[in-house]
């Protein structure tokens, strides 16, 4: 599929229509979840025939785009009823078959190996601190092969050195800068739409034994604790 | 949800020792065809617990569908198997991605703790005193 016809199908999505400040649901544009997994897998082959599971999927754009470069087994998980709702109908309406679960992704537990690549645009962490970390952590533990993700040009150093001191990445590389293109989305807002640099990352995880199971962020926790 | 996701999904609630595999109680499930892909299916063998697939597959009322011991690479790879409705092969497909769980439950098998699934979608979500520390 060209990428110009991924951004078009994307853009016919439903979105949020109220969305919640405390998940700090904001929607993946077109242009950006576009481009995210066209480079995911036109330059590093994570999508196409692969489990790809989508972390805070909201309205599910990326489990979409996923599904749509053909990932063999799609799973979006989010915390929010609506918001899976949303997604259900979004890839019901392509024809697609996403797996979806309701679930806080700090306390996901996803069994061994079975997921190739995570992709998300998680919460920045800008409602609740350390959201972004989790999302990460979660992230390095469920995947074998790389984990996708959005966030602040501003955090780059500070998300770095977290995710491969205390994440189990052995890489975590900004695969470019984007403009995070913010509609007024929420009351607090001030101006009526707003650019923001945003990072497109991919983190690599460190090599797992058979058998070893994601369990919560407990250990991240400890980790931050004993430096 | 697929048994593919239920092949990976295990219980976090405080009590649980593995959480895994959640025991499958289903009320209404479907299929819906798919295309099958041997490549990728030989690669996801290896991978899956093979005894709580075959376990979701009897919960569901077939218990012919998989045998007890999982098909060999030799199995998957044979000629035609890809044609062949009855091939080891496109069982594996059946049971792994054509059987949707639509209304039901997972329970945890440490805990008995109940997870619904409505509407297609099983909610894992955990109450706050339920959560590990």
């Amino acid at each position: 599929m060209k990428l110009k016809q991924l951004e078009g199908l994307l853009g016919d999505l439903q979105q949020f229509t109220a969305p919640k400040v405390e998940l700090e649901q904001y929607a993946t544009g077109p242009h950006i979840a576009s481009r995210m997994l066209y480079t995911a897998e036109n330059s590093f082959d994570d999508i196409t025939g692969k489990v790809v599971a989508d972390f805070g999927c909201g309205c599910g754009t990326l489990s979409v785009a996923s599904s749509l470069l053909d990932a063999e087994h799609v799973v979006g998980i989010d915390i929010d009823p609506q918001s899976l709702e949303l997604a259900q109908e979004n890839a019901a309406d392509l024809e697609l078959d996403i797996d979806l679960i309701q679930c806080d992704i700090k306390n996901l537990n996803l069994r061994g190996l079975l997921v190739d690549s995570v992709v998300m645009n998680p919460p920045f962490g800008t409602s609740r601190k350390g959201a972004d970390m989790e999302f990460i952590s979660m992230g390095l533990k469920v995947a074998t092969r790389a984990v996708y993700s959005l966030h602040k040009t501003s955090t780059r150093e500070h998300i770095k050195k977290v995710a491969l001191r205390n994440c189990n990445a052995i890489s975590a590389e900004v695969l470019c800068e984007l403009r995070y293109n913010l509609p007024r989305t929420y009351k607090f807002h001030k101006q009526n739409e707003v650019d923001i640099a945003v990072d497109f990352w991919r983190f690599v995880p460190r090599a797992r034994d058979e058998g070893s199971t994601a369990s919560s962020v407990t250990n991240l926790k400890q980790r931050r604790m004993h430096r | 949800m697929r048994l593919l996701t239920h092949n990976m999904l295990a219980s976090n609630a405080r009590g649980a020792v593995t959480g895994y595999p959640l025991k499958l109680q289903v009320v209404k499930w479907s299929t819906k065809e798919a295309e099958p892909n041997p490549e990728f299916l030989r690669g996801m063998l290896p991978k899956i617990d093979w005894p709580a697939l075959v376990a979701a597959t009897q919960a569901l009322g077939l218990p012919e569908l998989l045998p007890e011991a999982p098909p060999t690479d030799a199995e998957l790879s044979a000629e035609g198997a890809a044609a062949d409705e009855g091939s080891a092969l496109r069982r594996l497909h059946r049971a792994l991605l054509e059987i949707h769980i639509e209304e039901g439950a997972l329970v945890c098998p440490d805990t008995d703790r109940c997870f619904p699934i409505s509407r297609g979608v099983p909610n894992m979500l955990l109450h706050e005193d339920e959560v590990r520390n």
